[in-house]
């Protein structure tokens, strides 16, 4: 997809958050819609099951307005976690211009956040995108619980973030760590246009 | 015009709408010329553009002394400009701006169809830059919509950073609200001025007089205003406004929007933009924009995008060029995709060459002057011989060939002879020019006049050969001298031959340029001269036998054995005799002849006699003004 035109003067970016069911994806885009003023917010779609459980995926548009001249837009989507919306995940994750990774921080979903992250990149190489030219940033959701429920943010970071990738502890239910998130990525997106690496970027 | 320094960064209310322009204004009030330079910021009214550039010049004003600060509207500037103009001061003015520091400029938008102002703006422009002093300017529309700029201009303004500034926002309204009535010491009730700022006005200059009313409502006897009481009092000022709920909590959403905004700034190619703007300006203009297009295509930005678009300004202006004088000669090629196309460059020179190549070739040699017509005797044999051998192999042998002899001798026959051969050898019509030198000029002073030069220039340059006579008159012109120099080695380069014929050898002819004539005697240069007896025998045979004459051995040992200076006098000889013959209804006798000749062998003597004896320059007819063919557009052609 189109990253910056420069023929309409528009900037749209995609963001993906990937990781296990019930990491806290759809938490996440809830706080920053909750911040949104009126006027920015567009309207959020989340199409959800009776359990408000992703089946398909979130959608949030964010109109940012006018920066530089470019007309500004995000949209933020998420992925549903489960294993069996596999198809879901692929569709959603088709011309992403950056991935955030959310993962459980609970103890016993280590295994669970592996498997997402492996699969991931799977679904990266499959749309033959290589995994470590995607801009990507790591969210450690959920330390706000127990200690003795959760891994810290350094060891899941020991876990999953061979690549070195910017990470951040989170709390996405109360806010803390949400827009450091979004603000990460936004910034690594946004440096690929300086790096030149957009494809197709007229 | 003074900067209004109530007008401060201290008292303009920043909100996500203005962010980047205010982020951008202070850096250049901290170190003006170093950033950003120029900057223009540019936003529909009301909204704190001429706040912002007031508070830049208030800052600077305060912590560099050294630097002389300038705010002028367009307007004043237009103006000034005029004044300076109409007292020709303009180097006053200039100087004038020439001091300033840090030149504030209002108004941009007024620049469209100013042409000698832009042009003004742009000199001042590369001075105040390059000597890194800063220029700010504000304008109600971008810079890409303001119409009829010079593109040089736009291409200068736009290399600093540009910056718009959006209406403010529900935050920004309330603090705009809240600064407002604390600077004029006003209180209201609770929930008076959220209701305010939920009106979604549009500028800042509507908000202020919407707080104005409720003040002055307030104050002049209606009581504390209520909540609920605000749109009513408003009024118009309140109806069909959008109404905006107030947020709960934004202040992360806004730290997250100044970041993006400032991540956006630093990370959009400003290159791309520009190239955008470049392409969008000249396909607006008609041109196909390829080359533009490519080098956008290209992951590696331009070492210099202005550049860039200068070039492709350039072959846009040698288009427009060479379409203005394929105008003159073929309207409906003029209207060839490739002199749209900056891409086609080539092409569309080589069709404007075509067109002119096969556009009205120049003058070529007389039909009845041939070789078989022309008689060949010793005084001549040399020049002759020359030519014969140029016919048979041109270019090669004797280039150029300069046939020099006094007026008559039939230079001219044989120059003609000459082309007519070429003619016959290369079977190429318009291949041959033979032209007059005198011809040669006035075409020259014509073709620049109607400011045609370059396609008379180019139907020499593609000639098959070149005959000039009478090369003698180009001597002292320096113009057509200049361009026969250049035709001379067009065609020399090219093997084409070249012939030229003068009443003098090179090196006599004075007035003429030295390197026409090295290039002149570079070849073969031959002298034809006034008719040897055996000549003159011949000429006169054939002379009398075309009037019908049948001459015997005696008329024609008369005739042979006087002497004439050229072929032109026997055949006025000739014509004389057999006139004289008709008019007295006889014969024509060796003894009518001479009896018809012999007085003038007197009166020939006393001429001759007279030519040795006055000033010869007087009898050079090309010193005598008045028998100058054409004394006016010479005189043009001198002055050149």
């Amino acid at each position: 997809m189109s990253l910056v035109n420069y023929a309409t003067r528009e900037i749209t970016c995609k963001i993906v958050y990937y990781g296990p069911g019930r990491s806290g994806k759809t938490t996440n885009l809830h706080y920053i819609y909750g911040q949104v003023p009126e006027d920015r917010k567009g309207k959020m779609v989340s199409l959800a099951t009776q359990t408000d459980r992703t089946l398909f995926f979130d959608f949030l548009p964010l109109d940012l307005g006018m920066i530089s001249g470019f007309t500004t837009k995000f949209q933020l989507y998420t992925v549903p976690g489960q294993v069996y919306y596999q198809t879901t995940r692929k569709l959603v994750l088709q011309g992403a211009d950056g991935v955030v990774f959310v993962a459980d921080s609970q103890a016993r979903q280590l295994e669970e956040n592996i498997e997402s992250f492996r699969d991931l990149h799977a679904n990266l190489a499959e749309q033959g995108i290589e995994a470590r030219t995607v801009p990507l940033v790591i969210q450690y959701n959920k330390q706000d619980l127990p200690p003795d429920l959760i891994l810290s943010a350094h060891e899941l970071s020991d876990a999953l973030n061979f690549r070195g990738v910017p990470e951040f502890a989170a709390d996405a239910l109360h806010g803390p760590g949400v827009f450091e998130t979004l603000r990460s990525i936004s910034e690594v997106v946004l440096k690929r246009l300086s790096a030149g690496a957009t494809a197709g970027s007229r | 015009m003074l900067v209004d320094s109530r007008l401060r960064f201290d008292n303009f209310v920043v909100g996500s709408a203005n962010r980047l322009a205010v982020a951008a204004a202070r850096a250049v009030a901290d170190t003006p010329g170093t950033v950003y330079n120029p900057l223009f910021m540019y936003s529909s009214s009301g909204l704190g553009k001429t706040h912002l550039m007031s508070a830049i010049g208030n800052q600077v004003a305060q912590k560099r002394k050294d630097l002389v600060v300038d705010l002028v509207t367009l307007d004043d500037f237009v103006q000034q400009l005029h004044e300076a103009i109409a007292a020709g001061e303009t180097e006053k003015f200039q100087e004038r701006y020439l001091q300033i520091g840090v030149l504030l400029i209002d108004d941009m938008q007024f620049l469209t169809g100013h042409r000698e102002t832009q042009t003004e703006l742009l000199r001042i422009f590369n001075a105040l830059t390059a000597d890194g002093r800063q220029i700010v300017m504000t304008s109600d529309r971008p810079l890409s919509e303001i119409a009829d700029v010079d593109e040089r201009l736009i291409t200068r303004l736009a290399g600093g950073l540009i910056v718009d500034i959006g209406a403010p926002d529900y935050e920004t309204r309330m603090a705009i609200l809240k600064a407002k009535c604390e600077e004029r010491g006003v209180r209201f009730r609770g929930g008076v001025i959220d209701e305010v700022g939920r009106l979604e006005f549009k500028n800042v200059r509507e908000l202020q007089g919407a707080l104005n009313r409720l003040i002055a409502f307030q104050t002049l006897g209606g009581g504390q205003v209520d909540p609920e009481a605000v749109v009513s009092i408003l009024g118009d000022l309140a109806e069909q406004r959008a109404r905006t709920n107030p947020p709960r909590a934004s202040g992360e959403f806004a730290n997250f929007l100044t970041d993006i905004s400032l991540a956006v700034a630093h990370h959009v190619e400003q290159w791309k933009s520009r190239l955008n703007d470049g392409i969008a300006y000249w396909s607006g203009e008609g041109y196909r924009t390829g080359i533009l297009e490519r080098v956008l295509q290209d992951p590696t930005p331009p070492t210099s995008v202005e550049s860039v678009l200068r070039e492709f300004e350039g072959t846009v202006s040698k288009l427009r060029d060479l379409e203005r004088q394929l105008l003159r000669i073929d309207k409906a090629l003029a209207a060839h995709d490739a002199f749209r196309d900056p891409d086609r460059l080539d092409e569309a020179e080589q069709l404007l060459e075509r067109a002119l190549r096969t556009s009205a070739p120049p003058p070529g040699p007389s039909a009845s002057f041939t070789r078989a017509g022309f008689e060949v005797g010793a005084s001549n044999q040399l020049a002759v011989r020359a030519a014969d051998a140029i016919v048979a192999v041109p270019g090669s042998r004797y280039n150029p060939l300069f046939i020099h002899g006094p007026s008559g001798v039939g230079k001219t026959h044989l120059m003609n002879a000459i082309g007519n051969g070429l003619i016959d050898a290369t079977g190429e019509t318009g291949g041959v020019a033979c032209v007059p030198a005198q011809m040669f000029v006035d075409e020259l002073i014509g073709a620049l006049q109607e400011g045609t030069v370059d396609r008379w220039r180019a139907r020499y340059r593609h000639a098959g050969a070149l005959l000039l006579d009478d090369v003698q008159f180009v001597a002292g012109k320096e113009r057509t001298q200049e361009e026969l120099f250049h035709v001379f080695n067009a065609l020399y380069a090219d093997g084409r031959q070249l012939v030229f014929a003068s009443d003098r050898p090179p090196r006599e002819l004075s007035g003429l340029e030295e390197r026409l004539r090295s290039r002149f005697e570079g070849g073969l240069v031959v002298q034809m001269q006034s008719p040897d007896r055996a000549l003159r025998e011949r000429l006169y045979d054939r002379f009398l036998k075309d009037l019908g004459v049948e001459p015997t051995s005696e008329m024609l040992t008369y005739l042979a054995d006087r002497a004439v200076a050229s072929v032109r006098e026997i055949i006025g000889t000739a014509n004389r005799i057999v006139a004289s013959a008709e008019v007295k209804a006889v014969a024509v006798t060796a003894s009518f002849i001479r009896a018809e000749l012999q007085p003038d062998d007197g009166e020939v003597l006393r001429a001759a006699a007279m030519r040795t004896a006055s000033d010869t320059f007087f009898l050079d007819g090309e010193k005598i003004v008045w028998q100058w063919p054409d004394a006016a557009t010479r005189l043009v052609e001198e002055l050149r």
